[in-house]
Order: C-alpha cells, then sequence, then structure tokens
C-alpha cells in the first residue's frame, strides 16, 4: 500500500489524523553520573508500528518519556512532523502525541467515562461544555476497547486489566495521530493482550504512528511492523520483526539462551528463552539426547540454546523430538516408525553415545523397536534422566528388556525436565574428576 | 458523564441554604428578631453604587492632596424596621455572619484545592505553612506594635502568610520543577521553625499574651464592614478563577506528567492554583485568625455527597463551607458560652470527621 492508498483509506474509516513523522537525533540522557540512553538516533515512518524490545532497564521507557517530551535529553532532541516537542506547548504536544503510561494506578473515584472524557481535555476550551464530538470521540474509545459496560463503574473498583484498557481508551480518545504505549498489554491476561493489540494494530492501518514498549518478545513479533531492540542505553538492532527476533540478537542484547522457533499458527517469530546462568566452562561440549516426545525435545532445545553441541536419535520420523530438533536446525538420526532399527542404525547410535560428553535418557521407551538399543548405553558413564510420567507407560518390552533397562535407570541422574542443564553439567563434572572409575567401569 | 446541570442544581441548593442559614443566624442572639423583620432590614442593608463622584474624596499624594473618584451608594429597599433592630442586624450581626461566610467559602475552596493539588486527604488550606504566617505575621503586630510599621493586624497577618507561601514555594522549587512532595515537606518544616518564633513571641509578650493567643484560637468578635469589605473581593475573585480551573484540578489527579500529555501546562498551573489557594487563605486568616477544620472536613463531607469532580466538587464545597462557618459562629456567638469560633468548629468537626472515617472511607481524595 502506498502511502497515498493508505490515507485515502485513512479518510474513509472514521477517525483519520494525518499520520506523521517521529524522530529521535543523537539523544542522550543520564540520571545523575548514571547514563540511560547513549545517542539514540531513530526516524519512526508515518503510520508505522514500532516495538521497543530490550531486557529491563534497557531504556525502552525512558525513550518513550524523551518522545512524549516528559524528559528533555541531555544532548540531541526529539521530533514531531518536524518540529521539536520541547518547542511545543503541552497543549499543542498533547493534540499531537497520546501516552498510554504503564503505571495506571488511580486514587480517586471518577467514573470510567470520565477518566476517558479527559482525553478530550486538550480540545476543548476553557468555558465550553463538551460538544457532541467529544462525546462521540469518548462513546466510540470506550467501545473499541471494549470498556463502554464499565463507563459509570468508579476507576479504582475495577481490575488492573481493565484500567489498562480505559486509560488506552483516554488515549484513543484524544485523537492524537501519534500514541506511545509503554507496556499495554503488561497487566491484562492473554485474550485481552491479543484484543488489544489488535486494536492497535487496527489504529496503526488507520494511519496512526504508534510506538510501543513491549516486554513479550512473541506478541512484539506478531504485531509491530518493526523491532528496535534496546540494549545498555542503545540501539542494539532495528528491522522487522523476523530479523531482529533472532537467537544471536538475543543472546546479545537480552544475555540470554532463547530458541526461536517460527510459531505453528500465527508463523510469526516465537521465542523461548532460558535461564542463562551457568558457568560455560563446565558445560560439556556434546550431549546425545535418547528419547521421544516433548520431554526429548524440550531437552534438545534447553540444551541446544546453552552452547552446547546436541545430538537426537534414533528417533522416530515425525516424532515431536524430531520436529523440534529440526527447527532449530539439529539433524537427528531418524529412523522409519514401527520398525526394528537395523544394525546400522544401531551402530551409529552408539557412536553418537560414545562421542557424546554425557547421554540424556528423556521419555526414553523400551520397546521391540528400541531393545536392541540398549547394549549402546554401555557406551556411556553419564547417564542423566529425564521423565515425565510413570515409566509402566512407556515400557512395552520383555521383561529381560525392562530388567536391562532398569539397571541403566539406576545409573542415571533423575532430575525434572527444567534441571536437565544442571543434570549435565553436574554429571559431566563428576566423570571428569574422576575418570579412572569411568575407565574401570567400561572395562569391565 | 458530567452534567453541568447537577452541578447548578447543588450550587443553587446549597446558595438557598446559606441564605436561610443567614437569617436565622441573624435572627439569633440575645435580642430575639423575627425573620421578616430580619430579611427586612437585611434587604435594607443592600446598597448598589448611585453615582461617581469626583473631587468629593482625595486621597493625599506625597503631601498634596489629589481629587480621587469615588463612588455614591444607594440603598435599593427601604421597608419599615425599627432602627435599633435595624442597627442590630445590619451594622451588629450582618457583619460578623458575611465575613463568617467568606471566611468559610476561603477556607473550604482552600482545602479542595490543596487536597486536590497534593493528592493528599490530609491536605488543608493551611499546608503550606499560610496560617503559620498569619500568626506570626499577627503575633508580631500583637505584641510588638513597634516592630510591624505597616499597619494593623490584619495587614501584617495578611502579609505574614503570604511571605510564607512564597517561601516554602521558593524552597521547594528547583530548576523549575516544583515536587509537591517537597513542597509538603518544606511546608511541614517551615511551620516548625514559624510555630517556634510564635512560641517566643507569646513568651515575651507581656499583658498583649491573652489577646494573642485568642487570636490564634480563631474568631469573629468585633467584625467589622471593613473586614469583610477586605475579605470578599479577594475571596471572591479567588474562588472565582479556581473554578475556571476545575477541570486543571481534575486532570492534575492524574499525576503531573500525564497532565502534562493531556495538555495541561502543569508547572504553571500548579503555580496559579497555590497562589490563588494561598492569596484566599491568607484573607481569611488575616481576618479571622486560624479557624481550623473547615478546610479539611467541609470539601471530604462534600465529596461523600457529590462525588471527587472538582466540577462540581469546588463550588459545592466553597458554598457549603460558608454556611458551616456560619452556623458554628452563631453557636459560639449565642451558646452557652461565648467562645472563639475556632473551638466550636474543631469541637464539632473533629467528632464528626471521625464519624465519616468510621462510616465511609475517606481513603482518597
Amino acid at each position: 500500500m502506498t502511502d497515498a492508498d493508505r490515507r485515502e483509506d485513512t479518510r474513509e474509516s472514521e477517525v483519520g489524523p494525518e499520520p506523521v513523522t517521529v524522530s529521535a537525533d543523537g539523544c542522550s540522557l543520564a540520571f545523575g553520573d548514571l547514563s540511560v540512553l547513549e545517542d539514540v538516533s531513530l526516524t519512526i515512518e508515518p503510520g508505522e508500528f514500532v516495538g521497543f524490545v530490550g531486557p529491563n532497564g534497557a531504556g525502552k521507557t525512558t525513550l518513550l518519556r524523551l518522545i512524549s517530551g516528559a524528559l528533555t535529553p541531555d544532548i540531541g532532541s526529539v521530533t514531531i512532523d518536524g518540529v521539536d516537542v520541547h518547542d511545543l506547548s503541552s497543549r499543542a504536544s498533547s493534540r499531537l502525541v497520546s501516552v498510554v503510561p504503564q503505571d495506571t494506578t488511580l486514587s480517586f473515584s471518577f467514573p470510567v467515562r470520565d477518566v476517558v472524557e479527559m482525553g478530550r481535555h486538550p480540545h476543548r476550551s476553557r468555558f465550553s461544555s463538551p460538544t457532541p464530538a467529544d462525546h462521540e470521540a469518548v462513546e466510540r474509545a470506550l467501545e473499541r476497547t471494549r470498556t463502554a459496560d464499565l463507563a459509570d463503574r468508579p476507576i479504582d473498583e475495577i481490575s488492573g486489566g481493565q484500567r489498562q484498557r480505559v486509560v488506552l481508551a483516554r488515549a484513543i480518545a484524544q485523537e492524537t495521530p501519534v500514541m506511545l504505549l509503554d507496556e499495554p498489554t503488561a497487566s491484562l491476561d492473554i485474550t485481552h493482550q491479543v484484543e488489544t493489540l489488535e486494536l492497535v494494530r487496527n489504529l496503526v492501518d488507520e494511519g496512526r504512528t504508534v510506538v510501543a514498549a513491549i516486554h513479550d518478545l512473541d506478541l512484539a513479533a506478531r504485531y509491530c511492523d518493526r523491532l528496535v531492540v534496546l540494549a545498555d542505553g542503545g540501539v542494539a538492532r532495528d528491522g522487522a520483526p523476523s530479523a531482529v527476533v533472532t537467537s544471536d540478537v538475543l543472546a546479545a542484547s537480552f544475555d540470554a539462551t532463547a530458541v526461536v522457533t517460527p510459531n505453528p499458527v500465527t508463523g510469526t517469530e516465537t521465542v523461548t528463552a532460558f535461564r542463562a546462568d551457568c558457568d560455560e566452562d563446565s558445560l560439556p561440549e556434546r550431549v546425545h539426547v535418547l528419547g521421544s516426545g516433548t520431554a526429548a525435545g524440550g531437552v534438545v532445545a534447553r540444551l541446544e540454546a546453552a552452547g552446547i553441541e546436541v545430538t537426537l536419535g534414533p528417533v522416530s520420523s515425525g516424532d515431536a523430538a524430531a520436529e523440534a530438533a529440526r527447527s532449530i536446525g539439529i539433524d537427528p538420526l531418524e529412523t522409519e516408525p514401527f520398525t526394528r532399527l537395523s544394525s546400522e542404525e544401531v551402530d551409529s547410535a552408539g557412536r553418537l553415545v560414545r562421542d557424546a560428553d554425557v547421554t540424556v535418557l528423556a521419555d526414553f521407551v523400551v520397546g521391540t523397536g528400541t531393545r536392541t538399543l540398549l547394549p549402546v548405553l554401555d557406551e556411556s558413564e553419564s547417564l542423566v534422566r529425564i521423565e515425565t510420567g510413570p515409566f509402566e507407560e512407556r515400557n512395552a518390552g520383555s521383561g529381560a528388556a525392562r530388567n536391562r533397562y532398569e539397571s541403566y535407570r539406576e545409573r542415571a541422574l533423575e532430575v525434572p525436565q527444567r534441571r536437565v542443564l544442571d543434570a549435565v553439567t553436574m554429571v559431566f563434572e563428576k566423570s571428569q574428576s574422576n575418570p579412572a572409575a569411568s575407565a574401570d567401569s567400561t572395562d569391565g | 458523564m458530567y452534567r453541568p446541570a447537577r452541578t447548578a442544581a447543588w450550587s443553587a441548593g446549597l446558595v438557598v441554604l446559606l441564605i436561610a442559614v443567614v437569617l436565622a443566624s441573624a435572627a439569633l442572639g440575645p435580642v430575639r428578631i423575627d425573620p421578616v423583620t430580619v430579611a427586612m432590614a437585611t434587604l435594607n442593608a443592600i446598597v448598589v453604587p448611585a453615582g461617581v463622584t469626583v473631587g468629593s474624596a482625595s486621597v493625599p499624594v506625597l503631601g498634596i492632596s489629589v481629587p480621587a473618584p469615588g463612588l455614591e451608594y444607594a440603598a435599593v429597599f427601604s421597608f419599615d424596621v425599627p432602627a435599633t433592630r435595624q442597627i442590630i442586624v445590619a451594622d451588629i450581626r450582618l457583619p460578623r455572619i458575611a465575613l463568617a461566610a467568606t471566611v468559610g467559602l476561603a477556607l473550604a475552596a482552600a482545602g479542595t484545592v490543596m487536597q486536590g493539588f497534593f493528592r493528599n486527604p490530609l491536605a488543608d488550606p493551611s499546608i503550606i505553612g499560610v496560617s503559620s504566617g498569619a500568626a506570626a505575621g499577627a503575633v508580631a503586630a500583637i505584641a510588638f506594635p513597634a516592630l510591624v510599621p505597616f499597619g494593623g493586624l490584619h495587614l501584617s497577618a495578611f502579609v505574614g502568610a503570604l511571605a510564607t507561601a512564597f517561601l516554602v514555594y521558593a524552597i521547594a522549587t528547583d530548576g523549575g520543577r516544583t515536587p509537591v512532595a517537597t513542597l509538603l515537606l518544606a511546608g511541614v518544616a517551615v511551620q516548625a521553625f514559624l510555630g517556634a518564633m510564635i512560641s517566643y513571641m507569646l513568651v515575651h509578650s507581656g499583658d498583649s499574651l491573652r489577646e494573642a493567643v485568642f487570636w490564634m484560637m480563631g474568631h469573629l468578635n468585633n467584625s467589622q464592614w471593613s473586614d469583610v469589605a477586605f475579605a470578599f473581593p479577594i475571596t471572591l475573585a479567588g474562588v472565582l478563577v479556581l473554578c475556571a480551573f476545575r477541570r486543571e484540578l481534575n486532570v492534575l489527579l492524574l499525576g503531573e506528567e500525564d497532565a502534562h500529555h493531556l495538555g495541561i501546562e502543569v508547572e504553571r498551573t500548579k503555580l496559579l492554583l497555590l497562589v490563588l489557594a494561598s492569596i484566599i487563605t491568607a484573607a481569611g486568616v488575616a481576618v479571622a485568625g486560624i479557624i481550623g477544620f473547615v478546610g479539611l472536613v467541609v470539601p471530604h463531607i462534600m465529596r461523600l455527597v457529590v462525588g471527587p469532580d472538582h466540577r462540581i466538587l469546588l463550588p459545592t464545597s466553597a458554598v457549603a463551607g460558608a454556611s458551616f462557618l456560619v452556623v458554628t459562629d452563631t453557636i459560639a456567638r449565642v451558646g452557652p458560652a461565648v467562645v472563639p469560633v475556632g473551638i466550636i468548629t474543631a469541637a464539632l468537626g473533629a467528632p464528626f470527621f471521625l464519624f465519616l472515617l468510621t462510616r465511609r472511607e475517606v481513603h482518597s481524595v
């Protein structure tokens, strides 16, 4: 859609402020000795939905407050529609920019409708009563945020999520071409998060320029046209969500280990983050995962995110674990489902177990197909076991196979799935500190 | 949504109540006067400017008398009222009642504004030290007349009040911004300091101790029309301008940053509200001394009745405050013992406030 088309559209829709450009030029700001933003430059195009993402304390709120004019940069300037925001009167800037703050606690009992009506303040003269246009704007804003049924309730008696929508309604009633939202979905349940961002998306499509700090990366990737990653007081990355939400960027900016996979429903990037507090030196280099289902898939993703080289298999093609591994770029050792493993497959599995520092059994199913696999476990002394359900449910093998597996079970360190990284590290360290024991046992 | 008609109805009702209270009060006293006579005497007291005279009055400037324009007044009504009753009502009771109404109006309006401004239910008109400043000025004028060269008690109290408000504001302002928390704490500190000064002056006030203490209790004894002429125009003008900023007061409740984003010049508006509230408080305190509780309790009562919206709260609180002080001063004047009205407002106001506090939560402004 060209800008001209968009404007044409806008004129036909119910509210259509002329789109305006917002830009920050070389902005730096320090609170006392603490530098919060350093040399941030950013241009937000008319009708664009830009999401600010970044770790806590990265300066998202501060940058929003600079753009809104609530804070003045030490160096640099912010312009809206070509005018420096700090040269504008409050009244003039409040007709250009509306703000939905993060903290919406209000300690007085105005009816919701009156709070939304305050959004009309910039458009009213001192002595006039509200005009029909004011009433319409208020009612429309209540409808759009689905707060009309709350209109007569006192603002201090509704829930935090409802209050957040009321404050959004106030900003909508303000009818400004630019909207700044600080965590607009922070206290909303999942339905209202999506509903609110759909609404914001519609506001953008009507021609508004919207900048929002959104801590939920998945939602940000799904609704924003562009994401700006802020980290350490600067712009770490700026671009389309698919270019910005990658595990590399997240590792660099959030100091987090995360797996980014396409969401099967929305097709946008989905982030699964893990704790990043382990000491990299103590991690094993290579871990083999034997097992199936989401338990094995989760283990693969978790270990891969920590920077470990992970191998998986044998696993039936089509198994959730195989899918999970492939989505993060790991090629599993795949086998035909419901068939006996060939001796080559058993040999390859044995090699993978031998080459790995630690082997993880994740919901390993003992059955006809996998019975022949049990001897390969002799290749590893460092075993970790994860079982998300009772063992009996996964045991389809003969008594002999079960007894044999039981012996491996006892040798393995059992942990819940989320503790897998700690367990792998622990087992690995133990084997490193006691190589003799490991050798003896292999000989025997 | 806000309905102007509701505000008009409440305000009109409260004005009618005020008129009734005024007439009832004027009927009460050592000499009982029937309401009809009171009404007629009151109407007889109303004068309007009837003409301008030039040169009949003169103002000395640099020792030379220059002609100045003056107003001639004429009575509007001339009901037949016995002369003694006319004098009792028009010259003795009405000035005091009018002054009570004026001071009540000022204190209740200023209290409403301060509570909204500070977003603090404990705020009262003298939260930034206006009363302490007035007391310091008044006590100085009473105890050490020689030290206060520029005139009477009222002026001294008025100047002391405004000087204190200005001082507190100046202390709390840094780089063009005046955080309300700093303002509040600066007010507390300055009040404590002035309290010490007042105590020191009282200790050394000698024979005038009684008069000084009596002033500080807040009373309307010996009120003159000249007191009303001083306090009423200031109060009326101040309250009217404050009423023009009712919407700003509402939006300021959202917090200063939100208010800025909703088009309010926050610092300028805060300064204006503070100046006006301080001036009307100073005018009231200067003529009546420190009358507590009116400015704290009346806004809370009206908030429970009409809600927190300043568009209706401010005018109704102001008028209700006027009635409240007329009633309490009548009790002070005709009750079993003649006491300063400040004692009555606190003695009646505090239990009533506590009653409200236990019945309904007064947790927000």
